[in-house]
């Protein structure tokens, strides 16, 4: 115990280069917290968003496009698809379920989505206040959107036009807030979700309204951002019905229609199918390549730390000859002067696992909260993965290493030559 | 107190130094005299057991410190020699408290901070617990040294050319602190010195003289 004590009088004994060694350690460790926090929570919240999605349909276009826009509501979409296309896929004997979505508002970045109930379910989605939507133009928040935009049920909104922050407002369709959701950890969290009713209403005299069987009009070409600036022409051909959503969520209801149902969408004229299973592991593979380099990076620090530790403690003990050799004169056995070398080195450990934990959970966080106001991934500095045990482990694997040579030339000090120092 | 007998030690294969025999009663002192290179040094290291005798044998009461296992001997110099280098090695890095913690904390004994207390007030040293050995004048780091050497009672003071570097009354203070020191604990002190001044201080000591200078 007085051992340790020594060893942190000799540790802050140079200062500087203690807190360059634990600044060093710190940044590794810190780097090595933050890809363990954030791959954790990207790669659950990726996993929670596609529950029970087995197959995006929506327009032609990049399948990409579909997944980031239909499941992660991150890009825009592709386009608009006849909503005769739902009954075609919920009759489809291979089919368990098919949840429309209706994109294109949106309310101070969160996303306006036009559905059905079904939605809620798909993530557990639970009213808190209030009640779900009874009719077109009454909508349900989530609970970020709820809690960041202040609104609570009574509460009116117009929609904005596109769905970044700036379109032009709806403003003679107003909606009416009627419930809020309880916080699903999912995407769910950042929609404000309505009947896809309330989206044809609204666009039904925003020209661009496919309730009007009309051709695109004029003043809707610059609207490029707009989800409902379909294949009007293809999705009409053989079809009754003018009306049209964005894209479908499909469950299915044996594994064996991942076999035939991509390839039977595919073959529909206007249709375009994506696997979410399949492009995410593609995201998750572009990703990784970002967390590589982090990962990268901060192995880089911890082995720059690791070789300044070393350096440090092995000129420590150069310069510390005479103090190291008097406490073997002073009854010290070889393997306690040896002892107090890596005890300096596991203080610096215990400080650059401290420091780097707190660290890196804050840089999580902070991050957390900018994506939040750029209503994208969520992620917390809250978040604790059992993977963070591997920060102590490779901190004091590294002091060990580091100190292990200065120990060994504490270890073999020659004691004859305190007496020899004329 | 002390014995050696056909004391021997080989440097190399080809150089080897012999030392005189020798019996020292408890209370006496020994004055080790000598030039540079005169084996003083190997004489002081084969006492506090740093160096094994080639052959012969160094006993400190009755303990025949050679034969000792390297981890005991480690444990039995700390608990039986007190030692006061010639350049006082104070850790630089430590307060002089934490310097005169150093003899326990090595020891692995708990810290009597009483005792520290009590010899640092004997050696008039009290007031200086928190200053750094650089603070310090050339007298108070030789008593600062010196209570580290005392504080845990030793039986044998190993003192390595004490007066180097000293003028005179530095040098009276720091040989008369040493005598006190020992004539108080009733411990044995060797002295090795090229010093004339410490010849004449210590009437009625052992004088070992070492004359043949091995070749290096």
């Amino acid at each position: 115990m007085r051992l340790a004590l020594l060893a942190w009088r000799y540790l802050w004994a140079r200062p500087l280069v203690a807190v360059l060694n634990l600044v060093l350690l710190s940044l590794g460790l810190a780097s090595m917290t933050f890809v363990i926090l954030a791959s954790e929570q990207v790669e659950h919240a990726v996993q929670r968003d596609l529950a029970g999605i087995d197959l995006v349909v929506g327009a032609k276009g990049s399948p990409m496009q579909l997944i980031l826009s239909g499941v992660f509501h991150l890009d825009s979409p592709t386009g608009n698809i006849p909503l005769g296309t739902v009954k075609l896929l919920r009759d489809h004997p291979l089919v368990a379920r098919v949840v429309p979505l209706s994109l294109g508002d949106s309310l101070h970045g969160f996303r306006i989505v036009g559905t059905t109930r079904e939605y809620l379910d798909l993530y557990g989605g639970q009213i808190e206040l209030g009640r779900t939507w009874k009719i077109p133009l009454e909508a349900v928040l989530g609970a970020d959107a709820a809690a960041e935009l202040k609104l609570r049920p009574g509460d009116t909104f117009a929609g904005s036009h596109g769905l970044g922050m700036g379109g032009d407002e709806h403003d003679h369709y107003r909606y009416t807030v009627v419930g809020t959701l309880a916080r699903t950890g999912t995407v769910l969290d950042r929609l404000v979700v309505t009947s896809t009713e309330s989206v044809w209403a609204v666009h039904a005299h925003h020209g661009s309204a496919p309730a009007e069987a009309a051709p695109p009009a004029d003043d809707h070409q610059d609207d490029h951002d707009h989800g409902h600036d379909g294949d009007h022409d293809a999705a009409h051909e053989d079809e009754d019905d003018p009306r049209e959503v964005t894209l479908l969520l499909v469950s299915y209801r044996s594994p064996l229609a991942a076999v035939s149902l991509p390839r039977w969408v595919n073959a529909q004229p206007a249709l375009q199918s994506a696997a979410p299973a399949f492009e995410t592991a593609r995201l998750m593979k572009m990703v990784g390549a970002g967390t590589e380099v982090l990962r990268g990076f901060g192995i880089v620090l911890l082995a720059a730390a690791g070789l300044s530790v070393f350096i440090g403690l092995y000129h420590a003990v150069r310069e510390r000859q005479a103090d190291l050799a008097m406490m073997r004169m002073l009854g010290a056995p070889p393997r306690r002067v040896a002892t107090l070398v890596v005890a300096e080195a596991l203080w610096l450990a215990l400080l650059g696992i401290i420091i780097g934990l707190v660290a890196g959970h804050a840089v999580t966080h902070l991050l957390g909260s900018y994506l939040q106001t750029e209503r994208s991934l969520s992620l917390t500095g809250a978040w604790v993965s059992p993977w963070e045990a591997v920060v102590p482990a490779a901190a004091v694997l590294l002091a060990l290493l580091s100190a292990a040579l200065p120990a060994v030339r504490a270890f073999r000090l020659d004691v004859t030559k305190l007496l020899q120092a004329h | 107190m002390l014995e050696f007998q056909n004391l021997r030690h080989r440097y190399t294969p080809q150089v080897e130094v012999r030392f005189p025999d020798l019996r020292l009663a408890h209370g006496d002192h020994l004055l080790v005299l000598g030039a540079s290179g005169s084996g003083k040094s190997t004489l002081l290291a084969l006492i506090a057991g740093l160096l094994s005798p080639s052959s012969g044998h160094v006993r400190v009461e009755g303990t025949d410190v050679g034969s000792l296992r390297a981890s005991a001997r480690d444990a039995w110099r700390g608990a039986t020699l007190g030692f006061v280098p010639q350049r006082l090695h104070l850790s630089p890095s430590l307060s002089v408290l934490h310097n005169l913690e150093l003899p326990f904390v090595c020891a692995g004994e708990h810290v009597d901070s009483p005792r520290i207390a009590t010899v640092m007030d004997h050696l008039g040293i009290g007031a200086l617990a928190h200053r750094r050995p650089h603070e310090l004048s050339v007298g108070q780091a030789h008593r600062v040294a010196l209570a580290r050497a005392l504080l845990r009672e030793p039986r044998l003071i190993l003192a390595d050319e004490p007066t180097a570097s000293l003028d005179d009354e530095a040098a009276t203070d720091a040989l008369g602190l040493l005598r006190q020191a020992a004539s108080e604990t009733g411990a044995t002190l060797v002295v090795a010195t090229h010093d004339r001044r410490v010849t004449d201080w210590l009437p009625g000591a052992h004088v070992l003289r070492l004359a043949a200078a091995p070749a290096p």
